[in-house]
């Protein structure tokens, strides 16, 4: 059966066509060449006048685990909240209603799927799954409909890890536990989130910076990040290291992301949601932008990749493996309460909820800050379109931050509201850019597949999965994006004007890079000794993805070595 | 006739008993039932669920019927009820996703057994927050485990030989100062280390604890306590508390919601949290709640991915809500149409119920009196595989299937009654 889209407006960034008219055919959920004239076209489909892209993939999201679960559990107040904000709310920031959408910053499985494939989006990307709670993430996305699947394993505040940099262990036994982690938890990539910092709050630590010493195991952040940075590289997986940094949210830690992009000698890293490290310590309130000298930092430095991690106004939850910070912001948190956890000699995490307010001088200055990398960042092969969600604001805030993006008459009217302070603080009037729809294609589709490794994914090309989404064109870049005309998820048609109309169930991607399976040796001795799992029940195998017949793993194999 | 597959050979298991899920366990039946590294707890758990008929049938009315009608039965009493109650619950992940989709199609209350304690935890955790740690950050780290109204070992057997006793721990940390604080004085007292060393117990009614509690907090925020003796404690009991948890590194505060069987437990819990979060001030700290057993864990875990809330919550026209006031068990008796009475794991007495009773479960299960159906199911991790959520909710880990029997999983019933209804509707 041969599908035929027609005559669409084409933007895809990874074949250079920006916005062409092509058709494109799709069989057994792959796109193909042009058939011979004798084939039988089974559906057609006229896409005139409309816009035509791959599916969207988000590379940071927390869409599953632990500490995600428990945001959903410690605000049941937000549905009913929500419900009634909303509907007071009479131009729509940080949300799109749908029929199916739960006017939750946590929405559940099903209704993460079925949002995310709404906004045309195919795949998202879990950024911080604490290896022992592996298992719990992957049965989170198992039951995560519509979209595609795939998460970063945390590593670096590890006792493991830690004691094996202490101990100077040689680069290739650090390779070896690395590779294994990703095998172990059906990773696609390595993160570490506020390097030796987590760590360091079990020793009563309650800040740590780049060079400064861990103090039981006395190694720095800076040496944590060479070693992950090396291991990834050497490996030979696509995704660079995901670092979130040290000194997350707290004034002057410019300083310390300035400084982290040295930390990898050079090697490929991707700074996470940047935005919540790019604060000055000027003004009156000791609270700035740094977002000028932040980007002018990337735009240098060209083995850096970044997301924004944008903030939009409201309420939402922030979900953090960084149990040092959150504890450190608790006192911020809106409603009042903070989830934060010790985890297994493996991790942390912390969740509060925040309300970002735009007459709140902090708040507003963060959102102006998000937009200012966005806007000063010139390659957008380097820089990814994120909320951090849920941290900064729901994923369902898409449309919105794209048109804040491609409409500088709308943002500046949005700047003009903000809290004049804050306005006093930001250049964002002086920036005038507005993102082109090639350029949102690039960030949101060719970027995200080509960072992750996913060579089947974000593009359009030949053999590519027919993960399509169409648009109308039209002015309104937040109406335009939020309400597709069709989503297809490999072939099917998965959603009609901006509505499921099929219930489809993605994959699971993951990096299986070889390794010396003699680590596990060490590694069985010493979860029989320290940890209170058993080695076997740590490692997730690819029937547990898959035996339900719902989910399958697909591991993309490295193609530097 | 042998009741297990177990050969000759032991083999590794994880052990559903308790909320420790221990794994470092093996089972053997050969000559007799035994396991390495068990408990009384695991004993009793295995022993009971081996001894149970492989070959139970369901019954209708009390009358041994085909699987097939049994179905029928129990689709055909939810069909016609408007305002269903699924309870028990005691199951783990993968029977609950099946239940949890039951309960969207047919509008039903979830609520699980030992919710009654469970809900103050939640409800705590959703007030406040909480910090809290997990097993294996205990065995490393702590160097004083308070324990308040429990005497820990009742309900988790091996927990002070795993976590504080044990001789490995990465950080040569000192064995851990035990202390238990209104805790049943005998079998706290009965925790004494391997090396001799005896635990500090401070005697305290149950119904006084929240007194007790409060006073910690008094002192730890540095007021001075004005009086003879607070709930019959000398001041300078508590006096020296408050230094020894100031002192250490890593106290860790452990309670049982379970236990504590006064009103207001809620707050009780809530100052235990403060106590927690005031001690992480200046030291570390941290509290471990425990669980109540019957997958309690897993059933809120998964309740809450899939719907957004953990129990005591229910589906209208496939939107959740949740109230863990309204959607209690016992209120639920009164008010719903059908009860579905769930426990898989052990079998625990189903409440006196006046609607059409439905019960699937342990073979054993114990009846008031005779259900319209009954269906027994196999043991998760006796009779098949399963997933289960530790009491930390942090580990998620595999159940092993020990023997061969011709019993259903839950999930596989759950999956039947829905395809049942459905064939219902579109007829």
């Amino acid at each position: 059966m041969i599908t035929l889209l027609k005559n669409g407006r084409i933007y895809d960034p990874a074949h250079q066509k920006n916005g062409v008219i092509e058709d494109i055919y799709i069989h057994n959920g792959r796109i193909i060449a042009k058939p011979a004239d004798t084939e039988k076209i089974s559906q057609t489909f006229d896409l005139s006048g409309k816009v035509v892209m791959a599916g969207a993939i988000d590379m940071h999201s927390h869409i599953g685990g632990g500490k995600i679960n428990i945001a959903r559990m410690m605000l049941p107040e937000y549905q009913e909240k929500q419900r009634q904000e909303i509907k007071n709310l009479s131009e729509p920031e940080a949300h799109i209603c749908t029929p199916h959408c739960s006017h939750h910053a946590t929405p559940s499985t099903t209704d993460t799927g079925f949002r995310y494939i709404e906004m045309g989006y195919t795949a998202a990307f879990e950024p911080a799954i604490s290896p022992v709670n592996a298992r719990q993430a992957h049965l989170e996305m198992g039951d995560t409909p519509m979209i595609d699947k795939g998460g970063y394993a945390m590593l670096g505040n590890d006792d493991y890890f830690l004691r094996m940099l202490a101990a100077k262990k040689d680069q290739k036994a650090i390779n070896d536990y690395v590779a294994w982690i990703l095998h172990a938890t059906q990773a696609i990539g390595i993160k570490v989130v506020n390097p030796g910092g987590i760590n360091a709050f079990k020793f009563n630590q309650r800040r740590l910076n780049l060079d400064e010493n861990n103090v039981h195991y006395q190694v720095t952040p800076r040496e944590i990040l060479q070693s992950l940075s090396r291991a990834v590289h050497d490996l030979g997986i696509a995704k660079p290291l995901h670092v979130h940094c040290n000194n997350l949210g707290a004034a002057g830690n410019f300083a310390t992301t300035l400084d982290t992009m040295s930390a990898s000698s050079g090697l490929p890293m991707h700074l996470t949601h940047i935005q919540f490290h790019s604060y000055g310590t000027e003004g009156d309130k000791k609270f700035s932008s740094a977002a000028a000298q932040i980007a002018e930092a990337i735009n240098k430095n060209k083995h850096i990749t970044t997301d924004v991690g944008q903030i939009l106004f409201g309420q939402t939850v922030t979900a953090s493996g960084d149990s040092m910070m959150q504890h450190l912001n608790a006192k911020h948190a809106n409603p009042k309460k903070s989830v934060i956890m010790d985890i297994e000699c493996d991790a942390g995490c912390g969740v509060l909820p925040f309300k970002y307010r735009d007459q709140n001088y902090v708040n507003a200055l963060q959102w102006a800050i998000g937009l200012e990398l966005f806007l000063s960042v010139e390659d957008p092969w380097r820089i990814f379109l994120t909320t951090d969600h849920p941290n900064g604001a729901p994923f369902t805030s898409y449309p919105h931050l794209i048109r804040l993006l491609m409409d500088k008459t709308f943002r500046n009217e949005a700047f003009a509201k903000l809290n004049l302070d804050a306005q006093a603080m930001s250049n964002l009037t002086s920036l005038d850019r507005e993102y082109s729809l090639y350029e949102i294609a690039i960030m949101t589709r060719a970027g995200a597949g080509k960072l992750i490794g996913l060579h089947d994914r974000g593009h359009l090309g030949t053999g590519a999965a027919a993960d399509i989404t169409v648009y109308t064109d039209q002015a309104d870049r937040e109406a335009m994006f939020s309400k597709p005309d069709y989503v297809f998820k490999n072939g099917d048609l998965a959603v009609k004007d901006g509505r499921v109309v099929k219930v489809v169930w993605g994959v699971t991607h993951t990096a299986k890079p070889a390794f010396d399976i003699g680590v596990e040796k060490d590694l069985k001795e010493y979860f029989d000794r320290y940890q209170t799992m058993q080695m076997d029940n740590f490692k997730i195998s690819d029937d547990e993805i898959s035996s339900d017949g719902r989910g399958q793993v697909v591991a993309h194999h490295n193609n530097k070595k | 006739m042998k009741n297990s597959n177990l050969e000759d050979v032991p083999i590794s298991i994880t052990c559903p008993a308790c909320g420790l899920l221990c794994d470092d366990v093996s089972l053997s039946t050969n000559p007799a039932l035994s396991m390495q590294n068990g408990c009384t707890k695991g004993i009793r758990f295995f022993e009971r669920a081996l001894a149970t008929p492989a070959s139970a049938t369901p019954l209708l009315a009390g009358k041994p019927a085909s699987l097939e009608d049994a179905i029928i039965a129990a689709a055909r009493i939810l069909s016609k009820s408007r305002q269903p109650l699924f309870a028990g619950l005691g199951t783990e992940v993968q029977g609950m996703r099946a239940v949890a989709s039951l309960a969207e199609k047919t509008n039903a209350t979830l609520d699980h057994m030992h919710s009654e304690g469970t809900v103050n935890n939640t409800r705590t955790m959703q007030n406040s927050g909480w910090l809290t740690t997990t097993l294996s950050e205990i065995k490393n780290r702590a160097d004083l485990i308070l324990a308040i109204g429990t005497d820990i070992t009742g309900s988790h057997p091996r927990f002070f030989e795993k976590l504080a006793w044990n001789t490995d721990q990465l950080f040569s940390k000192p064995t851990p100062e035990l202390i238990f604080l209104g805790a049943p004085a005998e079998t706290a007292k009965a925790n004494v280390a391997p090396d001799g060393k005896a635990p500090t117990l401070i005697p305290a009614a149950t119904s006084q604890l929240p007194e007790v509690i409060n006073a910690l907090n008094a002192l730890l925020s540095g007021k001075k306590l004005n009086a003879d003796h607070i709930a019959g404690i000398a001041p300078e009991t508590l006096t020296g508390l408050i230094e020894k948890l100031k002192a250490a590194k890593y106290a860790v505060i452990v309670w049982s919601a379970g236990a504590l069987k006064i009103p207001h437990a809620e707050l009780a819990i809530q100052s235990i949290v403060q106590l927690v979060s005031k001690l992480n001030e200046s030291t570390r700290a941290a509290g471990l709640p425990l669980n109540s057993g019957d997958g309690d864990s897993s059933v809120n875990n998964v309740s809450t991915w899939l719907s957004g809330y953990p129990t005591r919550s229910r589906y209208r026209n496939g939107i959740p809500e949740y109230d863990t006031y309204h959607f209690s068990t016992q209120k639920q008796l009164d008010s719903c149409d059908a009860v579905m009475w769930i426990s898989t794991f052990n079998p625990h007495k189903v409440p006196e119920t006046q609607p059409p009773a439905i019960v699937i479960g342990h073979p054993d299960i114990q009846c008031g009196h005779v259900p319209d159906v009954f269906i027994p199911t196999g043991i998760p991790g006796v009779d098949h595989a399963g997933l289960m959520f530790r009491m930390d909710s942090s580990i998620t880990l595999p159940l092993k299937k020990v023997r061969d029997s011709g019993l259903p999983s839950l999930n596989e019933v759950m999956a039947k009654i829905e395809a049942q209804l459905l064939s219902e509707t579109t007829a």
